[in-house]
């Protein structure tokens, strides 16, 4: 949508170039470009974020600066700066025994996996790259090619670590995308569509218009896809791939440098991707909670924003505050409670339509 | 339903792993992510301790017990001098007992502390460990206030203690004790009674009382298994018989009796008991009296032997000294409790997942200098 808007924004600006092939690929380079660039201050924000959150939960200063320059900035501001060019400028480790082709391959498949699910992500009223009429379906199997990613790193890292990691997250993520695709599905009965855009839009007219509290299977739907969420994007309590404790590095223990940081992107692209969709799904997208009420085109980017980094947050808190599961437990909590509730939850969903819709 | 046998993998564990505390490395044999054998390797922190006192005199050797089990020194000097004094059958003034039971208490809550937050992170919760860190820390202040060193402290001399307490060191304890009790509740509400915490302690890792017995383990981890055995009760030394403390047994309170959620539980009241024995002894700490006057010029124990046991936070510490008269010892043997909690590791964990066994391990709560001395 927006790079057939582009794209007739740019013939009109430029009537002299005969080729409007060149004109085509120009408008897709640049939101690719955009999304890129989404991606890595998104990252670069939220690493700082974590840890002032982190920091604040566990009674520290977290990143703190001196001054200006490179002392990490005014409260630590540019630290991930900073540690994003020490990244780059590390040197570049692929152990002997590895599958070189495999382990290069690795981050990119879950980076790229991470970066097209964001290309149907509405961020406002027209800030959206491409509303599919399948979008939110596009997003949910967009959204499980990263475990591909992951398995190939943990295979061809030649490491057990790694192994163990990839085989975890294979049978963990696979697990989870069933409850939230479940959940997922109690969204698409009540407005009908799977544009994310057409969503949001059922969704218009203030808070009590929002899915989340449309009925209570609605709620029961939004915590069961916000908690597999968390188990799909390796979050604790749910982050046995890479248990740091038991696994030293999971999947990624062999990695260093830029590809490692690769992986991280990644992990913050698919948290903004997975609270993106249930923003735009259960908390009314970039709908002001009140109507009226700053609800014009240009504020629907700060409501969307606020809602994603309002379920980030609360990722956060998670991660800092629970332990771990073990990998059995986490089997049992995805097959025999999320699973149930939610086929419980769609069939609830229905006889509510049938009866108050 | 039978049981599947894939082909069994090889795994090392450690001696650099995030998980073994200290350069221990555990050689498991697997079958997916269960556990069939399991063979801790040591002595990849061995410094010959033992021989090395062979060449010294007998104080120089309490530097050297600072390093073996370095998160409670003060505890293993305690053991030490204790064994050296009763070999000398010398007497200490009632003062630097009481300084030796504080400061053996305050290592006990630091070591607890330690032991819990550092097992806080192998279940993989981070915040309690630097909720843990932080009290800690205003019990390593009491001790560099005492005597500067905030680790390996060399406090305990034989007939005394190298420095006496500074002025403002009893106020400064009770305002800890103060602050500190509160915060008891918080770790309980923080991870104790955390319903993940417990799924992954509680039933994991039973250690029957017979089978803790039969392995000679010692401290929490048999009182854990209900076998009520303390040795500042049971065998008073110093002046423990002076204080009223429980001695604190696992109850099974979320799973089974003897399993990792009981071993955590029994240190948290542990520190409880301690703060209970330091509220006493600093209350009644003599005023004044010389913290020197018993230190002998020459250390020059008659011929004999002794086996001198004491409790430290991880359990029954036992010096064996043998002299010929001279001020060189001719044999010390350090019975080390960690060591026997090792041992009983690869009982505890055959079976059970990968995950179990680093949450075993940790409920042991084993410091490698003290196994490989």
């Amino acid at each position: 949508m927006t790079v057939d808007l582009l794209f007739s924004w740019l013939s009109s600006l430029t009537s002299t170039i005969e080729d409007s092939s060149i004109l085509l690929l120009v408008a897709i380079i640049i939101p690719c470009v955009a999304l890129f660039l989404v991606m890595a201050v998104n990252a670069i924000v939220m690493v700082y974020v974590e840890r002032k959150v982190a920091a604040f939960m566990q009674d520290r200063v977290g990143p703190m600066g001196q001054g200006v320059g490179l002392h990490a900035g005014k409260w630590g501001l540019l630290q991930t700066v900073a540690d994003a060019l020490k990244l780059l400028t590390k040197e570049d480790i692929i152990p002997e025994k590895a599958d070189k082709f495999l382990f290069i391959l690795a981050p990119f498949v879950i980076f790229i996996g991470a970066f097209i699910a964001i290309v149907a992500v509405p961020f406002g009223e027209t800030v959206i790259v491409a509303d599919f009429n399948i979008g939110i379906f596009y997003i949910l199997a967009m959204g499980s090619l990263g475990v591909i990613g992951i398995i190939i790193a943990g295979w061809s890292s030649n490491n057990k670590w790694s192994l163990y990691g990839g085989m975890r997250s294979a049978a963990q993520i696979v697990s989870y995308e069933i409850p939230a695709g479940l959940s997922i599905i109690v969204i698409i009965m009540l407005t009908g569509t799977l544009s994310m855009q057409g969503i949001i839009e059922y969704q218009s007219g203030g808070m009590g218009n929002w899915i989340i509290f449309a009925n209570p299977f609605a709620f029961i739907a939004f915590l069961i896809y916000f908690i597999s969420v968390i188990a799909e994007t390796n979050r604790t309590p749910f982050d046995i791939p890479e248990a740091e404790s038991e696994l030293v590095g999971g999947f990624h223990t062999e990695y260093s440098g830029m590809r490692w940081s690769f992986f991280f992107l990644s992990e913050y692209a698919n948290m903004l991707v997975v609270c993106a969709v249930a923003a735009a799904g259960f908390l009314g997208g970039w709908h002001s909670p009140i109507p009226g009420y700053f609800d014009s085109n240009g504020w629907g980017i700060f409501w969307m924003l606020s809602k994603i980094v309002f379920l980030i947050f609360i990722m956060m808190w998670f991660r800092w505050t629970f332990p771990r599961l073990r990998v059995d437990q986490l089997m049992n909590v995805c097959w025999k409670v999320f699973l149930p509730i939610s086929l419980i939850n769609i069939f609830g969903v229905g006889v509510w339509t049938l009866i108050f819709g | 339903m039978g049981v599947v046998h894939g082909e069994q993998m090889v795994l090392n564990i450690g001696p650099q792993h995030p998980s073994t505390h200290g350069v221990l490395r555990l050689k498991v044999k697997t079958d997916g992510e269960i556990i069939s054998e399991i063979t801790p390797v040591i002595g990849y922190l061995h410094r010959c301790f033992e021989k090395h006192c062979e060449n010294m005199t007998y104080d120089q050797v309490i530097p050297y017990t600072d390093r073996c089990d370095y998160l409670a020194a003060m505890a293993n000097n305690f053991g030490y001098v204790v064994a050296v004094e009763e070999l000398m059958e010398l007497k200490v003034p009632e003062k630097v007992d009481y300084i030796r039971v504080i400061m053996a208490e305050f290592q006990r809550i630091a070591s607890h502390l330690l032991a819990l937050g550092v097992y806080g992170l192998d279940i993989g919760a981070f915040t309690p460990f630097l909720f843990m860190l932080r009290d800690r820390e205003r019990i390593l202040d009491m001790f560099e206030m005492t005597c500067g060193a905030r680790l390996l402290y060399n406090y305990m001399w034989v007939g005394g203690v190298s420095h006496d307490l500074p002025k403002g060191f009893v106020e400064t304890a009770f305002q800890f004790l103060d602050y500190f009790e509160p915060q008891i509740e918080e770790y309980n509400n923080l991870l104790t009674y955390n319903k993940i915490f417990i799924e992954r302690t509680a039933d994991i890792g039973v250690l029957p009382p017979e089978v803790a017995i039969s392995y000679g383990v010692s401290g929490p981890n048999l009182r854990a298994s209900g076998v009520k055995w303390d040795l500042r009760k049971n065998a008073p030394y110093s002046i423990y018989d002076k204080f009223d403390f429980d001695v604190c047994i696992g109850d099974g309170g979320q799973g089974s009796l003897g399993d990792c959620w009981d071993r955590y539980y029994v240190r948290m009241l542990e520190v409880k008991e301690s703060v209970k024995i330091l509220r006493q002894a600093l209350a009644q700490i003599p005023k004044d009296g010389d913290v020197h006057q018993a230190i002998p010029k020459k250390i020059r124990p008659p011929k004999g032997s002794i086996y001198s046991r004491t409790e430290t936070p991880r359990g029954d510490l036992g010096f064996y000294i043998e002299s010929d008269g001279s001020p060189i010892p001719t044999r010390v043997k350090m019975r080390s409790p960690a060591f026997t909690a090792l041992a009983v590791l690869g009982e505890l964990s055959e079976g059970w997942m990968m995950s179990d066994v680093i949450s075993i391990l940790g409920s042991l709560d084993i410091v490698l200098g003290e196994i490989d001395r």
